[in-house]
């Protein structure tokens, strides 16, 4: 939707009558949505840097590591199971299925936005179901995720002198320091609740093209403007899979 | 499914192969970016330099994203600034926020 309007000869562009952004009301305002979102993330990420930076981090060799009280855990320790797989360690791989699951519905997303592009409805049916099944399989692997974290690992570990806790909630936790929990349910909740609204937003375009709402309207904006979110989204996980799990 | 008979007017546009190729090597980039950090991840000891690699890959894949799956990259410059610019603060609360931890840390605050 870019405006190719020409300015009259000394005005300007921001005079009014032609779009300096060079996008629709409803994309620029997504776009400034995201910003605010994007602020709301980084506050969270950046009290996690504070907090885990205020506290010791573990220093022994990485293959003896043990959960303790004392210091920050190293966060392939923590999460290093897989489903079906029992007592396996496997360090980050369910996470790292989590990511490609949520780069691969992003990819579908923009093919739907190019499918909307050429007013292929038939298409954008089919990667807007795509990309609603990639976020539904990564809330499940999310649920999967937490469940875990929360009963803990067969060992459990001691939370004070004599007495040993098993999984986590939001004032203990067998991993570390009680913030490390806390942080974990606040970020990778806060994402996973974005992720939950992302796939109610896509049924919604899904049902909306489906009923053909988008051919009467003449164009499939909204897939752009929901794929924007969307895609948001997917950002959000990749900083979230640097600062929680891999530093 | 019977909706659509009345839409015969409008004109469905062939798939652009071009444009959906590149989209694809964006995935495969995105995909063998997150290979390498795994990589990383397993074969280096943890210190600031670990640290600064994870950081410069995760702003590689998100400006992948942002710019060519969010399209940023081709938006006008205004929009592409008054997006980008903003994050200044983001980066200066993180450094600000993590140097005050570290003061914590060592029992100076």
């Amino acid at each position: 939707m870019s405006s190719t309007t020409t300015v009259a000869p000394g005005r300007s562009e921001w005079d009014g009558g032609v779009s300096p952004m060079g996008v629709s009301y409803g994309k620029l305002m997504m776009w400034f949505f995201l910003l605010s979102d994007a602020f709301t993330f980084s506050a969270l990420l950046v009290t996690y840097g504070l907090v885990r930076s205020s506290h010791k981090a573990y220093e022994g060799a990485v293959d003896v590591f043990q959960f303790s009280q004392a210091y920050w855990p190293i966060p392939e320790k923590v999460f290093e199971a897989v489903p079906f797989l029992h007592g396996v360690s496997a360090p980050l791989v369910f996470v790292g299925i989590m990511t490609f699951i949520l780069i691969m519905s992003s990819v579908t997303m923009v093919l739907a936005v190019e499918a909307g592009h050429r007013m292929d409805r038939k298409a954008v049916e089919k990667w807007m179901l795509w990309t609603i099944l990639g976020g539904l399989a990564f809330l499940g692997c999310q649920a999967w995720e937490w469940a875990h974290f929360i009963h803990g690992a067969d060992a459990g570990d001691a939370v004070a002198e004599g007495t040993t806790f098993f999984g986590a909630n939001l004032a203990h936790n067998q991993y570390g320091p009680p913030d490390f929990a806390a942080f974990f349910f606040f970020i990778t909740g806060f994402h996973g609740f974005h992720v939950f609204s992302g796939v109610c937003l896509n049924f919604l375009i899904y049902y909306n093209t489906v009923m053909g709402t988008y051919d009467r309207r003449g164009h499939y904006e909204m897939v752009e403007k929901v794929g924007l979110y969307w895609h948001f989204v997917d950002l959000v996980w990749v900083f979230v899979f640097t600062f929680f799990y891999l530093v | 499914m019977t909706h659509g008979e009345d839409n015969a007017h409008i004109t469905v546009l062939p798939p652009d192969k071009e444009k959906i190729k590149k989209l694809w090597t964006v995935a495969g980039i995105l995909g063998v970016v997150t290979a390498i950090e795994f990589v990383i991840a397993f074969t280096m000891d943890a210190g600031p330099l670990k640290t600064a690699i994870f950081i410069g890959l995760t702003i590689v894949k998100a400006g992948y994203i942002v710019g060519e799956f969010m399209h940023l990259r081709y938006e006008v410059k205004v929009l592409f600034w008054s997006i980008l610019i903003p994050m200044i603060f983001v980066v200066w609360m993180l450094v600000a926020f993590v140097y005050e931890g570290i003061t914590i840390a060592d029992g100076r605050l």
